[in-house]
């Protein structure tokens, strides 16, 4: 059975010629089928269908209902609130992440001293469970919190977590804050493939270091900013502990909730697996659809 | 030309220091209100000379049992490493370097799943797992859905990708085993890529907070993740002076995974992770 086949013979047999691979690859392969393969055709299923929860071995029917459950998401002020929420905070947390985790890269990667300092520093809030962070940025934030004891009389009021303008941009803020070693640690490794003749060749040609910056860093990793656009798309869509913890449940007043959010408060805590099932597709949709068009409008310019 | 270069120098220092202030700051802020008897709001008092104190450890301990709480962390995180070590390498080994049937299927899926996203499964995987497995509450429902890391499987792949041929046409002459030709020559030849990989592992299920925070009702059984933020968001709006023992329990969670990189931040590097995340 293990017998390898001599290099020179030709004939490869149709199980292959290390047929003990299937073997090695098999755990995985069942571990994909079970969590992700199942689950992905489930979640459709439930989604389509008029679907409750039973206890374990009781079977209720659950009739095929069409659209109906992407109806009654759709006209759910809740459910749209949610997606404007997740909107608001691309819009300030994609931009900031592409332009300062770019900007920190390039001034990491030019062989400066302390580099491994500077990286545990950058990397350390990525590297930390959000539960913990979370409980440090609300206690910062809080009303009578440092952040607001610093500003004084500009400090806002109602306060940051419990103004209704003010949750989804702080809630930005702080994921970028965490996020942002991901993207430096992405940018670093695309810096190093750009070849340094380009930056000495544009400098005998007196370019400044912001010409050199935006007309050979930024075009020499650009298939990289593609691919933070992308991820940086993915976990807005994904943001759950956040407003989960940092704004007490979505709040004040759904001003910060998120999808996913949603899908937990209605799918698990009321018990309609199906309407939080097609929030689910929609929101995949959703997102594949801007990751598309972040990778066209990238690709263009 | 050699002073403008100078000033260039300088102001890249001052743009990193600044920035790196801003991320250590709330850690600081974090460890030194941990061991304080009432956490400043001050800037003025940010240095702290008096008001010391663990009292707030055992005020938070007093509340959710931390060392249980740490006990189930680590449960479900040796859980997922065992898992990733153990079925993850079998399959990044095949897929590099054995030819068999189904080879091509196994690698497509691997590429598809890592762009389905956790919000779709998150329901199903829920009815599955607490409805028809009746794993809810349990270690094994907990670890199942992380039990192979798909991305430790494919940076397994490419680092076994990257071994000459030879090494491996020698050992199959030598009539080695398979299995023994992993365990023996594999693995020994990636073990910088195996420790980069154990620790992005590690870090998954520690500081994972939904999928538990789903699946565990009973207090006994919840790791530290979900039992903080069961604090932070139901217990401590209730307690006086509860922002020491929140900073404690932060601390408590956050340290673990610090101290690791801190040990190991050298195996971290940007070529590694880059090429693993870029494929």
């Amino acid at each position: 059975m293990t017998t390898t086949t001599r290099l020179r013979t030709p004939r490869r047999p149709w199980w292959g010629a290390q047929p003990i691979g299937t073997l090695f690859a098999l755990p995985y392969l069942v571990f994909v089928v079970v969590v992700f393969v199942y689950p992905l055709f489930f979640a459709v299923y439930i989604a389509f269908h008029d679907y409750i929860f039973t206890a374990p071995g009781v079977s209720v029917p659950t009739p095929f209902v069409g659209f109906d459950n992407f109806v009654d998401v759709l006209t759910d002020s809740a459910v749209l609130e949610a997606f404007r929420n997740t909107g608001v905070f691309l819009v300030i947390f994609v931009p900031l992440t592409v332009v300062l985790s770019l900007v920190l890269a390039t001034a990491l990667n030019a062989g400066i001293r302390f580099v491994s300092a500077y990286r545990v520093a950058f990397y350390v809030p990525y590297l930390t469970a959000s539960v913990s962070l979370v409980g440090v940025w609300m206690l910062l934030f809080s009303q009578n919190g440092l952040i607001n004891t610093v500003l004084g009389p500009l400090a806002p009021d109602p306060s940051w977590l419990v103004n209704s303008g003010l949750a989804m941009p702080t809630i930005a803020l702080y994921v970028t804050w965490k996020q942002l070693g991901f993207y430096i640690l992405l940018y670093l490794a695309a810096l190093q493939n750009i070849p340094k003749e380009l930056y000495e060749s544009a400098a005998t040609d007196g370019a400044t270091m912001r010409q050199r910056f935006l007309n050979v860093t930024v075009p020499g990793v650009r298939t990289t900013t593609t691919l933070v656009l992308i991820l940086a798309i993915i976990l807005g869509a994904n943001l759950f502990t956040e407003p989960y913890l940092l704004t007490n449940g979505g709040g004040p007043d759904g001003a910060s909730t998120t999808p996913v959010l949603l899908i937990y408060q209605k799918g698990i805590q009321q018990q309609n697996p199906d309407t939080a099932s097609a929030i689910g597709m929609l929101l995949v949709v959703a997102v594949g659809l801007l990751s598309l068009a972040a990778s066209r409008l990238n690709r263009e310019t | 030309m050699r002073t403008k270069r100078r000033t260039i120098g300088w102001w890249r220092y001052l743009l990193l220091t600044l920035a790196a202030l801003a991320f250590a700051f709330p850690f600081y802020f974090m460890v030194v209100g941990a061991f304080q008897v009432s956490p400043t709001n001050s800037p003025a008092s940010l240095v702290p000379t008096a008001g010391w104190t663990t009292q707030n450890f055992s005020a938070i301990n007093s509340r959710l049992d931390l060392v249980g709480s740490l006990l189930n962390s680590l449960i479900f995180t040796t859980g997922v490493l065992l898992g990733t070590v153990v079925f993850g390498l079998l399959a990044g080994y095949a897929l590099a370097r054995l030819d068999f049937r189904g080879k091509s299927a196994t690698w497509v899926l691997m590429l598809l799943i890592q762009m389905v996203p956790f919000q779709l499964l998150m329901i199903p995987l829920y009815v599955q797992v607490t409805r028809t497995y009746g794993l809810g509450d349990s270690y094994l429902g907990m670890i199942l859905p992380f039990a192979i890391n798909t991305t430790a499987v494919f940076i397994f792949t490419q680092f076994f990708r990257a071994l000459p041929q030879e090494v491996f046409e020698a050992a199959r002459i030598d009539g080695a085993s398979e299995l023994r030709i992993l365990r023996s020559v594999a693995v020994p030849l990636v073990r910088p890529a195996l420790v980069t990989v154990l620790l992005v592992t590690f870090i998954g299920p520690w500081n994972e907070f939904l999928w538990p925070f789903l699946i565990t009702k009973d207090v006994t059984m919840q790791p530290l993740a979900v039992s903080l933020a069961n604090y932070i968001s139901n217990v401590a709006q209730s307690t006086a002076n509860a922002n020491g023992a929140i900073l404690a329990g932060a601390a408590t969670l956050a340290f673990p995974v610090v101290i690791l990189f801190c040990i190991f931040q050298r195996y971290f590097t940007a070529s590694e992770i880059g090429s693993a995340v870029k494929g």
